[in-house]
């Protein structure tokens, strides 16, 4: 059994334009130590499927069926008194934006502290020596200093680190990194990834990395999902991937990342997702798809086995006829 | 290696913890105007906890110095029953510093509540609590006043309960309009995720970052409360006599005008002063606190 099972998940939004299904009948599995990658363009469904497992979208709106389950605990129909008890402290979130995911008015320690008092029901004093090991965990110099300090004392660098402390502070068993690389420079992103390889390897927490840049999925995913309009059209090792990727949007997304090799212009998808409002019985790539024919627009096409633990939802998969 | 990093950081703990607090005050030290804003302040709080001491009784009579001028005896002159105008002033301040500090604690120890609640929580509350606020903000500050203080009857209690509830709905909007604002930060979506309930959300990551404005809101009800003590004062409505009160020796002194000017003009410049130093201090922390002039 895997560590976090998704089964037919389905969400969607109350708007004023109609109910708009962000998500459609995904199904996915996370084992212990794994490091998945959900990604794809904005708007995909990549951050609303990860964030269902906390359960952290707009309660009043929010339209969700399917099943989700940790260490086979259903997550789904869990009160909210008990889901409490499950953010942050067996699922965690690190977000996009280190410059203000932090509270100005307190100090790093002791935002780290109040998770560990809150959930492993430590005392103050031994949840601040302990905010000064994870400090140093995440590799921020000089941490007793640093647990003194105010978020607007550190860089985005450092406040990003300090953000992974607090989501690691109670040894999740699930981190879901929304964009974790996002808002920083590239040098600082390297070292960022390296801290989520370490917490892997040191305490054994399964990651779900949500991401648009392939380059953070070759890097340190195991596997990958590529989602589209709301759908995995692409899931596979990433080694296997990279190597043979199936479906023509994958194929499209590699084509579109900028080599050194290679001068002039980006290569890119033409055309225009399709709007989540509508959702006609045919490959939703269709329209933009170079390879698509007559069977794609007829119907759609299911997520079949492409190779050793690779799915591919393609009539076509890789522009074959 | 963690005895040796602590060890290595313990005296420099101290700076980094007052740091925030100690560059605030050094921005707020540079600035002329806030700074004779904070002298008159602290200048009025003396006086009204310091000059009651000294000045001795404000009822004591001198019978044979009626409507004197200032002089040796009286340094502010005595009024048409022979009391030292010094001693009267010294205990309308502290009157005023009451009704300005309790009033303005009362405003903000109901309104800051029920603005949390009703900014956080939204849904059938939010309305309801803004469209009565709304209503009371209709009507003018001293009508509103005037009218609770009649309810209410001519005293300094009176007087406390009349100005904290005018007090209250620019209180209410004000914490709101902030709560609405900081709720949608990200650090609170951060927390939510971390597992906080909403007790610990409203506590610890909305009412210390609405903070400011509140702040400054105080340095602007406590004048206005000072200044509307007096006017109750003035019209009877207020503390009454024999109590010394700015306004109450204001009403004294209309009488005499012309014979005793000086009796104006001591309660008079009083309140100017007091009004005036609590806006410059407010404006300065206004600057200060401001997140947007950081840096």
């Amino acid at each position: 059994m895997s560590l976090l099972e998704i089964t037919d998940l389905q969400v969607g939004f109350d708007t004023e334009d109609g109910l708009v299904q962000a998500v459609r009948n995904i199904s996915l599995t996370l084992d212990e130590g794994e490091i998945l990658a959900l990604c794809g363009e904005s708007g995909c469904g990549k951050s609303v499927t990860a964030m269902s497992v906390p359960r952290l979208l707009p309660p009043g709106t929010t339209r969700l069926s399917g099943s989700i389950r940790l260490d086979g605990r259903e997550l789904t129909t869990l009160p909210e008194s008990e889901m409490r008890k499950v953010r942050g402290k067996t699922v965690s979130v690190v977000f996009q934006e280190p410059m203000t995911s932090l509270n100005p008015s307190f100090t790093v320690g002791y935002q780290i502290a109040e998770v560990l008092r809150r959930h492993e029901g430590l005392s103050r004093q031994a949840a601040a020596k302990r905010a000064v090991e994870l400090l140093e965990l995440v590799g921020i110099p000089a941490p007793a200093r640093r647990v003194k300090e105010y978020p607007h004392q550190l860089s985005g660098g450092m406040r990003q680190r300090v953000m992974i402390a607090i989501a690691v502070a109670c040894s999740p068993r699930v981190l879901i990194a929304d964009e974790p690389t996002t808002a920083l420079d590239v040098t600082i992103q390297a070292g960022v990834l390296d801290v989520f390889r370490d917490l892997r390897d040191r305490l054994g927490t399964a990651i779900i990395l949500i991401t648009h840049d392939l380059g953070v999925v070759a890097d340190i995913a195991d596997r990958a999902v590529v989602m589209y309009a709301g759908r995995a059209v692409e899931q596979a090792p990433v080694a296997e991937l990279f190597a043979r990727p199936r479906h023509p949007y994958t194929l499209g997304l590699m084509n579109a990342l900028p080599s050194a090799a290679v001068n002039g212009r980006l290569a890119e998808i033409p055309g225009m997702v399709p709007s989540p409002l509508s959702d006609p019985d045919q490959c939703a790539f269709s329209d933009r798809c170079p390879y698509a024919q007559a069977d794609c627009r007829a119907s759609r096409p299911p997520l079949e086995r492409q190779g050793a633990g690779h799915l591919a939802a393609c009539f076509h998969p890789g522009g074959q006829s | 290696m963690t005895e040796v990093g602590q060890a290595g950081a313990g005296p420099k703990a101290a700076p980094a913890e007052v740091s925030r607090r100690a560059r605030l005050w050094r921005r707020f030290r540079r600035r002329p105007m806030p700074m004779a804003g904070l002298v008159l302040v602290v200048a009025f709080v003396l006086l009204a906890l310091v000059g009651p001491l000294v000045t001795g009784d404000p009822a004591a009579q001198d019978y044979l110095a009626t409507l004197a001028p200032p002089s040796g005896a009286h340094p502010m002159g005595t009024d048409d029953l022979g009391r030292d105008a010094f001693a009267r002033i010294a205990h309308g301040a502290q009157v005023s510093l009451q009704a300005g500090v309790l009033s303005t604690l009362l405003a903000m120890a109901v309104g800051i509540p029920i603005g949390l609640v009703a900014g956080f929580y939204r849904r059938w509350l939010d309305p309801i609590v803004m469209r009565l606020v709304d209503v009371t903000l209709a009507f003018p500050f001293l009508v509103f006043a005037v009218g609770l203080a009649a309810i209410i009857g001519p005293s300094l209690k009176g007087v406390v309960l009349a100005l904290g509830f005018s007090q209250l709905p620019a209180v209410i909007r004000i914490t709101r309009g902030e709560v609405l604002a900081v709720r949608e930060m990200d650090y609170v979506a951060a927390a939510i995720a971390d597992g906080a309930g909403d007790g610990h959300i409203i506590f610890r990551y909305v009412l210390p970052n609405c903070a400011s404005p509140l702040i400054v809101q105080a340095t602007v009800a406590i004048p206005a409360a000072i200044i509307g003590e007096s006017t109750l004062s003035f019209l009877g409505l207020g503390v009454q006599p024999p109590t010394p009160s700015w306004g109450v020796m204001l009403t004294t002194a209309q009488q005499y005008l012309s014979d005793a000017p000086w009796l104006a003009i001591w309660p008079g410049l009083m309140i100017a002063l007091a009004t005036l130093g609590f806006n410059l201090l407010g404006d300065g922390l206004r600057d200060v606190l401001d997140p947007r002039s950081h840096r």
